[in-house]
């Protein structure tokens, strides 16, 4: 800069001035920009701890003894130090009456989250690649009619489904555990079905928008060479269409394993059946000051959630943002 | 859980899989030997009636059936308009009316507005992805797992007891008295849409942050030439920019809280004043018995949630004509 000055004609001191007041504007607006700057990242700062802190009292409590937990405050850990892992050892493997026994309900989970998640999908995959490449009277209403579908809340079925369940359903698990009796009367049936049910609006929309993405050329070649519609769907469709797939199925997976109301309604509430959720919620609700206890549960629920949401983050988000009206 | 339980389980899981994709296996065989004529209606069929048969015999059907409940009694006899009336009239009813009301007017504008604070904050700072995850996790965890999170913030122990709920311990420290805050009437209901708030500022920020991002640099820096200080390029710049992301966002969080059943259900189970509709009909129609009274709010929760997700369509498809 100062060579600058010296090359120019213009008097060095009346430059010198100009600069220095250019560089002093420079300054403020730059002394300001880092201000403004630096409050925007203390507040940023702030909301993440604010949004972080309940889950990491409750992360840490749950390695306290029962004692401690219920006497003193997380915060005062490095005052009372103390770390176990007999909560997660009762919750999860303890056989006392008085124990959640959560080892039961996580299975359920599984149990129920994994076929509610792979039923859907092929149904509504098959669905989606009608509407979208067999050509039939009314299709497009008929497509409509099912995208219009989504904003019935799950609530206004309930009632009557639980009612054709209990009729028609229940007769048929009753004679399968009379054949083979290590399946309970009341068995996963009915909750997954239900999820089934609800899925598929969703589901039919998402992946139809994929689906009909596909080239016809692709699809046209191959009809011409022979291929049946069958052929076509399992041979060229689905391995076209595993973003949009895997996209639906963490959603779908994610919904069910943290739903409570469905299961609730079409579980029945057993250990044979219901999913860690609904026990959590009973837990809270029966022994809400037990904490010891609570912490830990809670944890063992959220593991499944966050180790998705970590793994597969970017599905994680695509799949939220396609499916965040559902319910 | 004993072994056989399990083993029980693990029947059931691998029976109903291997039943799913034997039938569709075997009628997708069968399909391609029929006869040549016809053949491409019975692949239609093939295709699309398990959806169809689904979703009218499990959506369709309930959702009339529930139409004509919500105008009986808990005997099944036509009574008319009473199960409105009685929404509509009795105090604990109105209630949950006022208190659905209060949420689904605090919570979107709420959390939309720290969403999109902090996306603009954190917007191409260092360690951006780090901050966005740990507000976007509350997403991925379940509203139970998140009511027992709350609940213990907010939790409260009597007199000279230390406290181990960090709101009251709060309190403590600046000398007040710790408060029952669940059982507290109407500040429980806003601890409630706390939770709630926690949950879906996930969400906002995530959709914000990707719109700010679309946000054209030349409008901005141009903005910046012309001499306007930040606030002035966010809110003529920014803010116009992302405008139809900020819509979704508010509707798309509106129904999510219309919906909101689990938090309430895990925190006070609807008591002391802190019911909301969703609520109301769960316990209603399979607790209290009263499937007119639960048909009824389920209807008035449609009625609610259509407006708000026909706007939110429109809203999508124009953005989409306008890419």
């Amino acid at each position: 800069m100062s060579d600058n000055v010296v090359d120019l004609p213009i008097p060095g001191a009346t430059k010198t001035r100009v600069d220095t007041t250019a560089e002093v504007v420079g300054k403020s607006a730059r002394v300001k920009k880092r201000l403004t700057s630096r409050t925007a990242t203390v507040v940023a700062l702030v909301i993440a701890v604010l949004w972080t802190l309940p889950t990491f009292g409750l992360f840490i409590s749950s390695f306290r003894p029962a004692g401690l937990i219920s006497t003193t405050g997380w915060w005062t850990i490095f005052q009372n130090p103390g770390f176990t892992l007999d909560n997660y050892q009762e919750v999860l493997f303890s056989t006392s009456q008085s124990s959640p026994q959560l080892g039961a309900y996580f299975v359920n989970s599984l149990a129920i989250a994994i076929p509610a998640t792979l039923f859907p999908l092929v149904i509504a995959a098959m669905a989606a690649y009608a509407f979208a490449w067999i050509k039939f009277k009314w299709s497009g209403a008929l497509f409509v009619l099912i995208f219009a579908l989504q904003i019935v809340p799950l609530q206004l079925a309930l009632i009557p489904l639980l009612q054709m369940f209990t009729q028609f359903l229940r007769p048929g698990q009753e004679w399968i555990h009379s054949i083979i009796p290590m399946i309970p009367e009341q068995g996963y049936l009915p909750v997954w079905i239900a999820h089934t049910i609800f899925a598929l609006p969703l589901a039919i929309f998402l992946l139809h928008n994929f689906i009909s993405e596909i080239p016809g050329e692709v699809i046209e070649a191959a009809r011409v060479d022979g291929a049946s519609h069958g052929q076509v769907f399992f041979r060229i469709v689905l391995p076209l269409a595993v973003p949009a797939l895997a996209s639906f199925a963490i959603f779908q997976f994610l919904w069910v394993w943290n739903d409570l109301l469905v299961a609730l309604i079409f579980s029945g509430g057993t250990q044979d059946v219901a999913p860690l959720t609904q026990r959590l919620a009973e837990l809270t609700g029966t022994r809400g000051q037990d904490w010891q206890r609570l912490t830990a549960a809670a944890f063992v629920s959220l593991v499944v959630p966050l180790i998705v949401f970590f793994s597969l983050q970017r599905y994680f988000v695509r799949g939220l943002l396609a499916g965040s009206t559902k319910g | 859980m004993t072994t056989a339980d399990l083993l029980g389980k693990i029947i059931q899981v691998v029976a109903a899989l291997a039943a799913f994709s034997l039938v569709i296996g075997l009628v997708l065989f069968l399909i391609d030997k029929a006869p040549k004529r016809g053949r491409d209606y019975w692949q239609l069929a093939f295709f699309l009636l398990p959806a169809l048969i689904l979703l009218a015999v499990g959506l369709i059907y309930p959702a009339f059936r529930t139409s004509l409940l919500a105008f009986s009694n808990s005997s099944g006899e036509w009574v008319g308009g009473e199960n409105f009336v009685w929404m509509f009239t009795q105090p604990a009813a109105l209630v949950t009316l006022g208190n659905t009301i209060i949420w689904v007017v605090v919570v979107p504008i709420l959390s939309t507005a720290i969403g999109l604070a902090y996306a603009m904050f954190i917007d191409k700072s260092r360690g951006e992805k780090y901050f966005k995850a740990l507000v976007f996790m509350p997403m991925a965890i379940s509203f139970v797992g998140a009511g027992i999170i709350w609940r213990f913030v907010y939790d409260y122990k009597s007199g000279d007891n230390a406290q181990i709920g960090l709101l009251n311990q709060i309190l403590v420290w600046f000398g007040a008295e710790p408060v029952q805050w669940l059982q507290t009437s109407p500040i429980n209901t806003f601890l409630l849409i706390v939770v709630m708030i926690w949950i879906q500022t996930g969400f906002a920020m995530v959709i914000c942050s990707a719109a700010i991002k679309g946000v054209p640099t030349e409008q901005i820096e141009a903005a910046q030439l012309d001499g306007t200080n930040p606030w002035q390029r966010f809110t003529n710049v920014t803010l116009p920019g992302i405008r139809g992301s900020l819509v979704v966002v508010i509707t798309t969080i509106s129904i999510a809280t219309l919906k909101v059943f689990d938090i309430v259900r895990t925190m006070t189970a609807g008591n002391f004043n802190t019911s909301v509709i969703a609520n109301e009909m769960y316990t209603q129609a399979f607790r209290a018995g009263e499937q007119g009274r639960g048909a009824a709010l389920a209807i008035v929760l449609f009625l609610l949630v259509l407006p708000i997700v026909i706007y939110n369509v429109r809203v999508l498809r124009q953005q989409r004509e306008i890419r």
